[in-house]
């Protein structure tokens, strides 16, 4: 029993850390039509950003206040990134898919060889706050304290998000933007204005989960972004492109589906959880929730 | 001086030629309603003076409104400056609720007009909470129409309003354009010859890319021949 | 009637395209040449370290031709018939993984395994297109990738120590003929590179060629029209993922062969992102584009390395000489920058070239 909660708990860090990745993702291929592979790179600037602060930000540092303030720093960081990226490659290729696709690729493959040129490409050991690491006893199952961390600013984050898309206007202009965007401009409304928003809160998760999945996993390294930037994609499809509840739903089960089987059989939990996109896919190509995903 | 004048207008769309200079106007009172077989690219027309058309498109030709031309500005600009659009599939948003459907029409600093929206269409107001892709056709027409009229519109396109709706549906929505042309000016493509004949003053007629026939809508219709001919089918039929 | 409309459209037919006689007979001079360069001493100071005729050099150029057939294969999916895959890589794995674990696990005869893995690659990409076909556009590419990263996280898992995990597969030599081992024989390798270029262009080029070709264009361009004529888009995509499947393993088992093993880093998503980056450059659904593409990228991607570690870029200040060492900042960055300026590729610059292009071919 204490086997199955501990499972459980882990399963839903991963989701928690799986839903970061992917309600940016989500939200901003969902709007914008443009699948964002240089999401990964959102994601280590804000694992860099975090790891630099910790140690060279005054007033940051390894553990309590400082820590927090040095993911601040980090998730800025991939903020302010996600948002200048939009602004400055992106827009101008408004309606062009493939060719912004095709530069968050180019951006994806430089972005990872500045990191690698800037700090190297071992990875880095990376500070994690003492409570962290400590156990807690629930049922029975000794459940690492940073898969709390994750799952509750994940849930924070999806009630975040939910609050915006449902109680602001910019978050109508979105919901109506990811059913029909040229209906939304033929209202008067000037959509691109809302990417940029899109894009960078989708940066600001990203560098969130890039930050506290390095706590999850101890280091960072250049190329830690993409596996997860790869689960994010997954978990979009099943979850319905353009939801961000569809990719919570997906989240867990993708979390709980490799835990469980991981643990019995090491390894072939990546392979359901393929497995599990295949099956989405042949019977609900449109995912559990929203768009259908077609070009 | 016509609301509305295109000028040799062409559409190209995946080396498909569309439309091969297409020239009209539309007068600044009534309804002008644009008619022609299916698939001869009356939605297409619309479609180009808005800037709705997908970026692979090739367009040329000239479009003015009130005179200024339009061909380069983007489509949320032109609907600022009033020029309103109906699609044809109705463009409701379906997971959004009534009111937040019309609440998305709403400027910053505007006036929005609920007073005359709610006016000519109460069942809105009823029905405010509902999520709009749980309404009927007509419902949803209504909606699409109240839209656009919370905004001063100085020019209105709309595709095809009573298309899919039963009978009773269709005279209720025509009965509402006939009052909102009393006010604005509009551009109606309508396969329906009956609405036509009791909304449109003039008429505008495509065929084979070019316009076959610009002038009153009455003379259009009363020609059986003529109309067969340019339309396909008789009197009071459905194009 | 008919005679008076058919005048005016033969005339409009009369005059063709003037082609340039030396023009057509282009790339089998380059071929000749390519056969001919090992019988050469030829020294290119700057782009080879030695001469053409060593076996340094032509260990280089035999890996380039090998990547340019790759993104020829790569470009049948995605500029010829508009399908983005981020998955590509998985059947270039599978070639040289296949080959490799075929020869030294399985004891097979290098030929024998050789075309077990060309015949297997193209049933998995059959298969596994099925599959994934049933999206398009956007979750098409995603679930291509999926594919590819838990094939790459298979490999790196070594399961029952048959893919030799982080550390790679070194092919067993007791199976492979002796004059195709030994660096004296780096020649041998050569021109069977050489001969996966010629296959998978004439295979590319057969196909553009033919009605399935124009149909797979139309697929490409406007999908409706096909549906109208009562094909199956489905199917075609899946013939050309089949297809291109089954030539990403024939590149893959020459990989295997000039490597001499295979190393679980060729699965990763990042190679399909540098084959996409090959047929971009290149310019995608043109005739030689990808070829020349996937050959210069190659090439820039091994020469940029001893760039980055030469003295010009030492001399660098710091922020400028630590991203100028990595390749693929430079190559990424230009990759961005012809994006943006140059979107037909090398192959799409001979419409800028004006008057200099009648004298290049113009065939899709």
């Amino acid at each position: 029993m204490s086997t199955v909660v501990l499972l459980t708990l882990t399963g839903l860090g991963l989701a928690a850390l799986y839903f970061l990745v992917a309600s940016g993702l989500a939200l901003v291929f969902g709007l914008a039509d443009v699948l964002n592979f240089a999401h990964g790179l959102f994601l280590s600037v804000g694992a860099y950003g975090t790891w630099w602060a910790s140690d060279h930000l005054p007033g940051a540092g390894p553990s309590g206040w400082g820590f927090v303030l040095a993911v601040v720093f980090g998730v800025v960081c991939g903020t302010v990134v996600a948002a200048l990226v939009e602004l400055v490659l992106i827009r101008p290729l408004y309606r062009r898919t493939i060719e912004q696709v095709l530069v968050t690729v180019g951006l994806s493959l430089a972005g990872v060889a500045l990191l690698q040129a800037s700090w190297g490409s071992d990875p880095k050991p990376y500070p994690r706050p003492q409570w962290t690491q400590q156990l807690t006893s629930i049922a029975g199952a000794r459940v690492p304290n940073d898969r709390f961390l994750l799952i509750g600013a994940a849930v924070a984050v999806l009630a975040g998000l939910l609050a915006f898309l449902k109680y602001t206007r910019i978050g109508l202009v979105i919901r109506a933007g990811v059913e029909d965007r040229s209906m939304v401009t033929a209202l008067g409304i000037d959509v691109r204005r809302a990417f940029t928003l899109v894009f960078a809160i989708g940066g600001a998760a990203a560098a969130l989960a890039g930050a506290l999945g390095g706590v999850y996993a101890g280091s960072i390294s250049p190329t830690g972004g993409s596996s997860l930037l790869i689960f994010g994609f997954i978990v979009v499809v099943i979850g319905g492109m353009g939801s961000v509840t569809g990719a919570a739903y997906a989240a867990v089960a993708v979390g709980l589906l490799q835990q469980f089987v991981n643990y019995n059989w090491s390894g072939l939990g990546d392979i359901c959880v393929v497995a599990l996109l295949a099956v989405v896919l042949l019977v609900r190509p449109q995912g559990i929730t929203g768009k259908v995903a077609t070009s | 001086m016509n609301i509305l004048e295109i000028g040799e207008l062409s559409v190209r769309i995946a080396g498909s030629h569309i439309l091969q200079g297409v020239t009209f106007g539309v007068a600044p009172h009534g309804v002008t309603a644009l008619l022609g077989r299916n698939g001869v690219g009356k939605t297409t027309t619309l479609k180009a003076v808005l800037g709705l058309l997908p970026p692979k498109a090739e367009l040329a030709g000239d479009v003015r409104l009130a005179g200024a031309p339009i061909t380069r500005q983007p489509t949320h600009r032109l609907v600022r400056d009033g020029l309103g659009y109906v699609p044809e599939d109705r463009g409701v948003f379906g997971g959004l609720t009534v009111a937040e459907n019309l609440r998305l029409a709403e400027r910053p600093g505007g006036d929005p007009d609920y007073n005359r929206v709610y006016g000519l269409f109460p069942e809105l107001h009823r029905r405010g909470r509902q999520r709009a892709g749980t309404l009927s056709g007509g419902q949803q027409q209504m909606l699409a129409i109240g839209r656009v009229l919370l905004n001063p519109n100085r020019l209105l396109l709309i595709d095809e309003p009573t298309k899919g709706l039963a009978p009773k549906v269709v005279s209720e929505v025509a009965a509402a354009l006939h009052a909102v042309a009393q006010v604005v000016p509009m551009l109606l493509v309508e396969q329906n010859l009956a609405v036509v004949r009791r909304l449109a003053q003039d008429a505008v007629v495509i065929a084979n890319g070019r316009v076959a026939y610009t002038g009153r809508a009455n003379d259009l219709l009363d020609y059986t021949e003529k109309t067969k001919a340019l339309l396909g089918v008789g009197k009071g039929e459905h194009a | 009637m008919t005679t008076q409309t058919a005048q005016p459209t033969q005339a409009a037919a009369a005059p063709a395209r003037r082609r340039v006689p030396w023009a057509r007979f282009g790339p089998l001079v380059v071929l000749v040449v390519f056969l001919a360069l090992p019988y050469c001493g030829l020294k290119i100071p700057g782009v080879f370290d030695s001469p053409v005729n060593k076996p340094g050099t032509l260990q280089l150029l035999a890996l380039c031709l090998v990547f340019g057939a790759l993104a020829m294969g790569y470009d049948l999916l995605f500029g010829r018939t508009g399908m983005l895959s981020f998955g590509h890589a998985l059947y270039f794995a599978a070639g040289v993984y296949g080959t490799d674990m075929l020869v030294t696990k399985a004891g097979y005869g290098l030929w024998t395994a050789i075309l077990l893995a060309v015949v297997g690659t193209a049933t998995l990409a059959a298969l596994l297109g099925a599959i994934a076909l049933r999206t398009g556009g956007i979750a098409f590419a995603m679930v291509t990738l999926a594919f590819a990263q838990v094939a790459a996280i298979t490999i790196g898992r070594n399961p029952g120590g048959a893919t030799g995990g982080e550390e790679g597969l070194p092919m067993a030599t007791e199976r492979v003929p002796g004059y195709l081992v030994g660096v004296a024989n780096t020649v041998n390798l050569y021109w069977l590179a050489v001969g996966v270029v010629v296959i998978t262009v004439l295979v590319v080029h057969a196909i553009a060629d033919s009605p399935a070709g124009r149909v797979l264009a139309a697929v490409r361009d406007d999908e409706r029209r096909v549906g109208v004529l009562g094909l199956d888009p489905y199917r075609y995509r899946l013939f050309a993922f089949t297809v291109a499947g089954g030539l990403a393993g024939l590149a893959g088992a020459m990989y295997a062969l000039l490597i001499g093993g295979a190393t679980p880093h060729i699965a990763a998503s990042d190679q399909t992102l540098t084959l996409l980056v090959m047929v971009v450059l290149g310019g995608p659904g043109t005739r030689w584009g990808p070829l020349i593409g996937g050959f210069l990228f190659t090439y820039l991607d091994y020469r940029l390395v001893a760039l980055g570690d030469s003295d010009a870029v030492a001399g660098l200040p710091g922020v400028l000489r630590g991203p100028l060492s990595q390749p693929l900042f430079i190559l990424g960055t230009v990759f961005i920058l012809a994006v943006y300026f140059f979107p037909g590729g090398l192959a799409g610059l001979r419409t800028r070239l004006g008057p200099l292009a009648r004298w290049i071919p113009e065939r899709r």
